[in-house]
């Protein structure tokens, strides 16, 4: 059985679907209305308000923090500043990704990372012998994301002792709500203007009801997970599980990924400081991935080919699927699209996976699988770079 | 280009056969012991004033012949003396059975004591044992197949292994399968109906481990200890650390440098992990193609690489070593010969004195080092070196080395440091019961206790064979699944003491084995 976050006593009573899911084991909305599409526009056009606490939260402190951290993720956190945020990957010791998420530096040698999935056991193993204390501070931190484009103007009258203006993208700062401290990231999973606040648990309603207080001229409404999944494709961000397995969850090696085969060539920093994972990782980067990861657009007129085929306009608009569809090339099959959606604001239908190195070039004309009335078909699609939307207003 | 070729931790036996092959074949070794003393837990040292004292192990039965023949050990001074006996058990009810390296004598005396069937079996018994380590020789000398690579070579050498068991003929390849993972005390009963003879034969197979002689797998180290031969008793002129000594000549006659107090504080890395020296407690670095540590897994991962540097996974199977050292020492200088109640002449006592009147008197004194106690009735087993060599001790005087089970490590309630004289004082009560003359006869005496083992000579948790000799812990599993060929994940680095395959004891295998792979790995250099 799923348990409450600390914002159910507010989202509970605003989720007219009755659409839940369980989330790490908490209740999480799906989406509050019987339908996303004004969740995922208040993303993308107002603000939302998503509640995020399900994440797993560890603080890293001690002498030896930051060496910790650096030996846990793949990215150089020397290169990360106190008040700084770093999205981040880390790798079990043959170079696959076990999990990803964001490192907050609260001080010298003060860390917070965020997970999707528990990772206690691993980040104490990979401490043993550091002076560096792992805690899990999952259950002493209610999460609260607010994206979207006035999701500035709401906080800027919510939280006092910030210069929001002055918070630059991945950068974190502390400020108060009605004189609670409240941590606040310039991070999301949207690709959007957004903010993450970190709130002790019996403050979480009193943070809800300040926002919402305010953000009701803004357009705040509160999103689901639905909304918040078109978001995040649309976005190019990855989904554990979803996207790649965990090295930890696979059952075989093919299972496993590397950074380099999603997309996160960029967080690997191979000369920095020793880190789990970097002697396979360089192994590979010297001998070239098996796999890419690319974006895909998938070409409208070729759907609406397929649909016509059987009388009907092309299916697409709904949810975000999350079930992984071959991609082909010549008829042989390259790949697989692991997440797609249509994507209400491109109004395109659009795909993020993995290819064969030779396959990951932009432009590369490639074929989707698309089921119409029953039948396997396929339809035209050409890579692209992500993100798909990148609007000027996420780091301004 | 380096100053040596290679350095060598720990100027025990083992490290000592590594450091003389090393520099047979030219390499320049430099070898590093902390102690003033060579020998490691077979070491002789100056305990008493005027005598020497073997601290550690006192049988070398389980030493490898090649190995005194390659490195002429001889020349360099290593005299074996012969034990008339093997091991001579005194028993509660005042009667005593010896056990002669002679089957047949042997087999006399346990009729004497009125077992004639277990008289008429023992031959056979001897047989079985004697084909059975047959096969445990040739495992020892094997390195496991490497498991990563399962390379053709390492199959082949095994295949040997697969044919001496074959040529023991189905039914004893049936018993070897059936009888290593045995308790001993289960199996010496299929045989044999006397409690004493069960225990004077079976407590050897509970030697240096934290289990009872109920616990599973003990079978298998009785025909460990066994595997110098059954019945036999070896000890070494001038005391077991003559044997470091022969070897450090060896050694020395070779080139190989050979330093004491000289304590290594870590082992240095480069920054692809691969170890480049070592780091000397004062502060120095020397640096070597390869460093070869003959500590154990945990001392050599944690303390001196680190753990830091290890992968995860390695550390994780590093941490979960079982070493649970369960041994400690009594050594006695004594102003004349114990007399053990039932002993008709001096002879007897040349070979081990054994106090183990049954298996369940062992597993008795094993209960209390489940909960955290020394056995208030121990399992004892005592030598006295003097009569191998007079010379040890002023004339007239005695030394005896009792080596005593159970002793955990970890003790529930109080310390090492308080409990160790009321240890001593225990061991030397227990033996008085069977020689009521001993306490009189004692002129000084030292006591060893796990904790000592651990801080002064280095073994972790006082476990004398370098982490626990369980069938989980041996052969391909030994010092940890996946790096039983001496190598470790930091390359240049290779293990060559007791806590690589075969074990522990002295043997010198593991120290040959290794010094083997690294010239194997690194033919070039
Ligand atoms: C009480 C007792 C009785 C035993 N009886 C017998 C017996 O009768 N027969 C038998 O075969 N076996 C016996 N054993 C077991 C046997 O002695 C050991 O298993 C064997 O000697 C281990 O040899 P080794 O060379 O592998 O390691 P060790 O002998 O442990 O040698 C390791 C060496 O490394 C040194 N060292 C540690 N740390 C450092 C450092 N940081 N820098 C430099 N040097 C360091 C240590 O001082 C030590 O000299 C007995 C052991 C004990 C303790």
């Amino acid at each position: 059985m799923p348990v409450p976050t600390p914002f159910h006593g507010r989202t509970a009573v605003l989720c007219e679907s009755y659409d839940w899911r369980s989330w790490a084991g908490y209740l999480a909305v799906s989406v509050y209305e019987p339908s996303h599409e004004r969740e995922y526009y208040a993303i993308r056009n107002s603000a939302a308000a998503i509640d995020v606490s399900p994440l797993f939260k560890y603080e890293i402190s001690g002498p030896e923090a930051a060496r910790l951290v650096d030996r846990i993720i793949t990215r150089d956190v020397t290169k990360c500043r106190v008040g700084q945020v770093m999205y981040t990957p880390w790798c079990d010791e043959d170079g696959k990704l076990i999990d990803d998420g964001t490192v907050a530096r609260l001080g010298e040698n003060l860390f917070r990372l965020t997970a999707a999935e528990p990772n206690l056991r691993w980040f104490t193993d990979v401490g043993y012998g550091l002076e560096a204390q792992v805690r899990d501070v999952s259950q002493e931190l209610a999460a609260l994301s607010v994206q979207g484009p006035n999701s500035r103007a709401i906080l800027k009258q919510v939280l006092t002792g910030v210069d929001l203006d002055g918070l630059g993208y991945f950068r974190l700062a502390q400020g108060e709500v009605a004189g609670v401290p409240v941590t606040v990231t310039r991070t999301g999973y949207t690709g959007d203007l957004g903010y993450e606040l970190w709130i002790r648990p019996s403050a979480a309603e009193l943070l809800w009801d300040a926002l919402f207080a305010v953000g009701a001229g803004y357009g705040l409404m509160p999103a689901g997970m639905v909304a918040l999944d078109i978001a995040r494709i649309e976005a190019g961000l990855l989904l554990i599980e979803v996207d790649y397995k965990s090295a930890h969850h696979a059952l075989i090696e093919a299972q496993k990924s590397s950074p380099y085969e999603l997309g996160l060539g960029w967080a690997v920093a191979l000369d920095g400081a020793d880190f789990i994972g970097r002697r396979a990782l360089r192994a590979e980067k010297a001998r070239g991935s098996e796999w890419a990861f690319v974006g895909l657009e998938v070409d409208w007129l070729s759907l609406e080919k397929l649909f016509a085929q059987v009388g009907l306009p092309p299916q697409v608009a709904g949810r975000a699927s999350r079930t992984a569809v071959p991609l082909y090339k010549n008829g042989r099959q390259i790949g697989q699209a692991t997440s797609h959606t249509f994507s209400p604001i491109l109004k395109k239908q659009i795909a993020i996976g993995q290819v064969r190195r030779t396959y990951a070039a932009p432009g590369t004309p490639l074929e989707i699988e698309i089921t119409v009335e029953h039948v396997r078909q396929r339809a035209r699609a050409v890579v692209v770079q992500t993100p798909f939307y990148n609007p000027p207003h996420k780091k301004a | 280009m380096n100053d040596y070729n290679a350095i060598v931790i720990g100027g025990g036996h083992n490290g000592l056969v590594t450091a003389a092959y090393l520099a047979k074949v030219g390499r320049r070794v430099l070898l590093l012991e902390q102690r003033g003393v060579l020998g490691g837990a077979a070491a002789t040292e100056a305990v008493f004033p005027g005598c020497r004292v073997d601290t550690g192990a006192v049988d070398a039965s389980l030493f490898a012949d090649e190995i005194v023949r390659d490195l002429f050990l001889k020349m360099a001074g290593l005299h074996f003396v012969e034990g008339k006996v093997a091991v001579f058990a005194p028993q509660p009810d005042g009667r005593s059975l010896t056990l002669y390296p002679d089957v047949h004598k042997t087999a006399q005396e346990i009729a004497r004591l009125g077992h004639p069937q277990d008289a008429q079996k023992y031959p056979a018994f001897v047989q079985q044992v004697n084909h059975l380590t047959a096969v445990l020789q040739t495992m020892m000398r094997t390195p496991p197949p490497d498991l990563h690579t399962l390379s053709l070579s390492d199959l082949t050498a095994w295949g040997k292994v697969a044919l001496q068991t074959r040529r023991l003929g189905g039914r004893e390849m049936m018993a070897l399968l059936r009888i290593l993972p045995m308790p001993v005390a289960e199996y010496l009963d299929t045989w044999f109906q006397s409690a004493a003879l069960q225990g004077a034969i079976g407590a050897a197979g509970i030697t240096g481990s934290y289990l009872g002689p109920m616990g599973g797998g003990t079978t298998l180290m009785l025909l460990y200890q066994a595997s110098g031969g059954f019945g036999r008793s070896r000890f070494v002129l001038g005391g077991m650390g003559q044997l470091a000594q022969a070897l450090a000549g060896a050694a020395r006659q070779n080139g190989a440098e050979i330093r004491l107090h000289t304590a290594v504080a870590r082992i240095l890395l480069n920054e692809e992990n691969a170890a480049i020296g070592v780091r000397l407690a004062d502060g120095t670095d020397i640096l070597a193609d390869a460093v070869l540590s003959s500590l154990d897994a945990r001392r050599t991962f944690f303390h001196l690489v680190g753990a830091q540097h290890l992968e995860p996974r390695f550390m994780r199977q590093v941490r979960a070593i079982r070493y649970r050292g369960s041994t400690a020492r009594v050594n006695l200088l004594l102003n004349g010969l114990p007399q053990f109640n039932g002993q008709e002449s001096a002879a007897q006592l040349s070979g081990h004195i054994r106090i183990a009147p049954s298996l369940t008197y062992v597993e008795k004194a094993y209960d209390a080092a489940k909960y955290g106690r020394f056995s208030p009735q121990p399992y004892l087993n005592a030598t006295i070196s003097t009569l191998a060599d007079p010379t040890l001790a002023p004339t007239g005087q005695h030394l005896m080395h009792i080596t005593m089970q159970y002793a955990p490590y970890h003790l529930r309630d109080g310390n090492w440091e308080s409990e160790r004289e009321r240890l001593g004082d225990h061991t030397i009560a227990t033996l008085a019961q069977y020689a009521p003359n001993l306490p009189a006869l004692i002129a000084n005496r030292q006591v060893i206790t796990p904790l000592d083992w651990e801080q002064q000579y280095g073994l972790t948790e006082g476990s004398i064979m370098h982490g626990q000799m369980g069938l989980d812990q041996l052969l391909v599993l030994r010092p940890v699944p996946g790096w039983s060929q001496y190598r470790t994940p930091i390359a240049n680095l290779y293990l060559c003491g007791a806590g690589a395959h075969p074990g522990g004891g002295v043997t010198g295998i593991p120290g040959y084995l290794a010094a083997r792979e690294l010239l194997r790995q690194k033919a070039g250099v």
